[in-house]
């Protein structure tokens, strides 16, 4: 019974990886506030997490060539996001609302990091055996 | 595995909007210097920003920094004025004074702050997250 860190932290380094990057895409809107003609652009982060869940219904890889279809998490698809009030100039960076996710995002991060905190503590008080 | 990106993209906005507040400040302060001819007259300045993308095929690398292209000189007529007395009046009696319109200066400038506070809020929140990665474990 080896210690396997994949299997005992599950999915949360991969959600801590995909968050940190969502939020250096919802920083990069912020800086480009006033670029114009930039697209304010968001991660899926739902679709992004479904994609890496080990699943049941996981395709069969026959060939060594083939992709798999689990192991894309940070090839989470970039959308562009839909402006309430588009302005002038192209720019589709609305600040008040991305300042609400990059906040939401940074809460959701530290959950994350709670999580795999849980984890280790709960991996040594194991290992004490106290 | 904290990257620093965030910390250079954050940093490239507040350089963007750190010249255009220098560009704001040298607006204002020369809206009122007065010149005998019409090439010589100062004319409003504006920064041209662009996002940069570090690699246009690479689906991944989609966040991008702020570039500060140029800075342009407003095309916006200057204002003749007869002024025959004037120390710097021209041959035909006439000053010319800057096309500098203050009050627009003046939005500029609390869009520029506001911009500028925005990146600065990001990077402290980046800066407390990447810390309490680092006590990861422990």
């Amino acid at each position: 019974m080896a210690i396997n860190f994949d299997n005992a932290l599950g999915i949360h380094p991969q959600a801590l990886a995909l968050r940190e990057k969502r939020s250096e895409v919802l920083a990069s809107n912020l800086a480009n506030a006033d670029t114009p003609g930039y697209k304010a652009k968001d991660l899926d982060f739902r679709a992004a997490l479904k994609k890496s869940m080990p699943s049941n219904t996981s395709m069969e890889r026959t060939q060594e060539g083939h992709f798999s279809a689990n192991d894309r998490l940070l090839g989470a698809t970039m959308m562009f996001r839909n402006p309430n009030q588009s302005s002038l100039d192209g720019n589709t960076v609305e600040a008040h609302i991305e300042q609400a996710k990059y906040s939401q995002n940074a809460v959701e991060y530290q959950a994350s990091l709670r999580f795999i905190n849980g984890k280790f503590s709960g991996l040594m008080s194991a290992l004490r055996g106290e | 595995m904290p990257s620093m990106n965030i910390f250079d993209i954050a940093g490239s906005g507040m350089n963007a909007q750190s010249l255009r507040l220098n560009l704001v400040a040298s607006n204002i302060s020369n809206a009122n210097s007065v010149s005998s001819s019409l090439d010589e007259v100062y004319k409003s300045r504006q920064p041209v920003f662009k996002a940069e993308l570090k690699n246009v095929m690479d689906m991944q690398n989609t966040s991008s920094k702020v570039s500060v292209v140029g800075v342009v000189e407003s095309q916006e007529p200057t204002v003749m004025e007869y002024a025959p007395h004037h120390p710097m009046a021209d041959g035909n009696g006439y000053i010319y004074k800057p096309n500098v319109n203050t009050v627009e200066e003046m939005a500029n400038m609390m869009s520029a702050s506001r911009s500028y506070q925005n990146n600065v809020e990001v990077l402290n929140t980046a800066k407390q997250l990447m810390l309490q990665t680092l006590k990861m474990g422990q």
